[in-house]
């Protein structure tokens, strides 16, 4: 008994050796600063004086009385309901596309990573902006080829701008698309055989057994992307030259919580905006899970 | 029935020809179109004088590097190389810190037993899911009381800590598919937890190691947040700090070198991912990385 709790002990010493700096980590630097951004949401803070407590009044402000956060909520949900679906869908139509035994597989699979690979720097936002501007290639293109004219500068009209950043996320599926053609490997050859001898056609085949085999892997794609598409910053910073415009038609939403907080001083304003993203991207994560129950098969007994 | 037989199998193998003739069909077409932006980044950097911006086509008669020359010499009297410099020196340490925290996190999450470790473990992946912003003006208070702001200290301390959860994920992952046998002889070798951890497990883990190494250079050199958060003078700016102060300094006339630079600064990009592409699709494919 006592040498058993002797080694229990040595057990957690070098457990939590290891776990150190990860405990650390996550105690100053996680924790303790998400409970100081709930307190400061309650604060009106400006970093050079205390934070004054004032109640709700940067949530209540936030939904009656500030358009542009309710803009950018709008504008961020457009994003991330349009870009994600369409981003998980052309990845997985290109991966069912690839999952054949194809010469040069390899090869294709790198170069559809590439955009990936750079899409998030801000040299491609920049590219972007050229590209859809006024005078850019796209029109250039749409000129030449369609002859169309009188077309408009994409980034700089508030009805399109948003769009170009979807087509910009939407470009970057290669790692949705990895992750699906690893999903669509793991499926038995046996189940489309016997979908086969019992004479079901090609679409059968996919609603039957391609998409729920590949279902737990679409709902854990699904999440990540919507966490990170929320989070979306570096492209409408670069396109909207850190403003949000035109008529804030891509202030994103952690744009205009960066110029809350890091242009306007208004800490506590940016801290509210802050908290009120993380119980979004909760309830619509935990919606997804719920949901899931009806979608997603685990196991292959179905 | 003996003539139909041979008919019916080469319309088959004709039919499967075909339906593969066309993946390959779609599949060139639609990545053509993919890369053609870049490619075409690159072909307009190479083009002398300031007519390319409109003008669609890759391959031009003249050839020039005015525009690397141009953009090389900088913005606002500092050389690019200072920003590929400072961007380099950040990374670096990055990796390290990353590679060394995470690894210990794992290690301890995938091997040890000790008290409340399933709570821990649950937090941590909790912590994977959680918008950065939640926890970035706090932090920004508490790095500015420590007199951080401006230096680098903001980026390279937080992941002496394994504040990056995902590759602690990453590398239990990996660690929890290493073989048991090899600790357990080690143990009744007399091999203390310290000593698996250093002689088996850093050694078997080098796969997952690389992948980690990877994606922390390459998220920590295409990060903008972080870096315009933090950074305020211009000889402390990293790549894209410096590619942002083209836009910023205005007129057609910045475009060509802009980029210019904007190549140089995929280069690396794309070097680390030819040579490690087998670890980039390990570590998207084992874990959903996201993008």
């Amino acid at each position: 008994m006592k040498k058993r709790a002797f080694m229990d002990s040595r057990d957690n010493l070098s457990g939590y050796l290891f776990l150190a700096p990860w405990l650390l980590g996550f105690l100053i630097l996680t924790l303790y600063p998400m409970l100081q951004s709930l307190y400061y949401s309650f604060t009106q803070f400006d970093m050079l004086t205390a934070p004054q407590w004032i109640g709700a009044d940067n949530y209540v402000k936030m939904f009656t009385g500030d358009p542009t956060y309710l803009k950018s909520l709008q504008v961020t949900f457009t994003f991330v309901f349009l870009g994600v679906p369409l981003k998980l869908a052309f990845a997985l139509l290109i991966a069912l596309i690839m999952n054949q035994k194809l010469r040069m597989i390899g090869f294709y699979r790198t170069v559809y990573y590439i955009p990936t690979l750079l899409g998030g720097s801000v040299a491609i936002a920049m590219l972007w902006r050229q590209l859809f501007s006024g005078e850019g290639v796209v029109n250039a293109i749409l000129g030449s080829f369609f002859g169309l004219t009188n077309l408009p500068s994409w980034i700089a009209n508030p009805q399109y701008a948003l769009y170009t950043l979807v087509l910009l996320t939407v470009w970057q599926f290669g790692s949705s698309m990895i992750i699906f053609l690893a999903g669509l490997k793991q499926i038995p050859d046996e189940y489309y055989e016997a979908a086969s001898v019992d004479g079901a056609g090609k679409l059968v085949k996919f609603f039957r057994i391609t998409l729920p085999s590949l279902s737990p892997v679409i709902l854990f794609n699904l999440v990540m992307q919507m966490i990170s598409s929320f989070q979306a910053f570096t492209q409408a910073f670069i396109i909207s030259a850190g403003r949000g415009g035109p008529l804030d038609s891509t202030m994103f939403y952690t744009l205009y919580l960066y110029i809350k907080g890091f242009y306007h001083f208004e800490m506590g304003y940016a801290s509210a905006m802050a908290w009120t993203l993380l119980v979004i991207i909760a309830v619509i994560t935990a919606v997804i899970f719920k949901s899931s129950g009806n979608w997603v098969s685990y196991g292959s007994g179905d | 029935m003996t003539n139909t037989m041979p008919k019916v199998q080469t319309h088959r193998a004709e039919k499967a020809m075909l339906a593969k003739i066309l993946s390959h069909v779609i599949i060139i077409a639609f990545g053509v179109t993919m890369l053609y932006p870049v490619a075409w980044l690159i072909a307009s950097s190479l083009k002398p004088g300031n007519t390319i911006l409109s003008d669609p086509r890759l391959f031009s008669a003249s050839f020039s590097l005015e525009h690397y020359i141009q953009g090389w010499q900088g913005v606002g009297r500092i050389h690019f190389s200072t920003f590929f410099i400072n961007t380099i020196f950040i990374c670096v340490l990055v990796v390290i810190a990353n590679i060394i925290s995470c690894s210990m996190a794992a290690y301890a999450f995938a091997r040890l037993k000790f008290a409340l470790k399933a709570l821990w473990f649950g937090i941590m992946m909790l912590t994977i899911m959680l918008p950065t912003h939640v926890t970035t003006i706090p932090r920004y208070v508490m790095f500015n009381s420590f007199g951080w702001v401006d230096t680098y200290l903001p980026m390279i301390v937080p992941k002496l800590v394994a504040t990056d959860a995902f590759f602690v994920f990453l590398l239990v992952q990996f660690i929890r598919g290493l073989p048991r046998d090899l600790d357990e002889s080690a143990t009744l070798d007399g091999c203390s937890k310290v000593g698996i951890f250093f002689r088996i497990i850093i050694p078997l883990s080098a796969p997952a190691m690389v992948t980690t190494a990877l994606f922390s250079f390459l998220w920590t050199w295409d990060d903008f947040f972080n870096q315009l958060l933090y950074i305020n003078t211009p000889a402390k700016y990293t790549i894209s700090l410096g590619l942002r102060m083209f836009m910023d300094s205005t007129g057609q006339s910045s475009w060509g070198p802009m980029f210019a630079m904007s190549v140089l600064s995929m280069i690396p990009c794309f070097i680390l991912f030819f040579s490690l592409q087998k670890y980039f699709v390990q570590g998207i494919a084992t874990t959903g990385i996201k993008g």
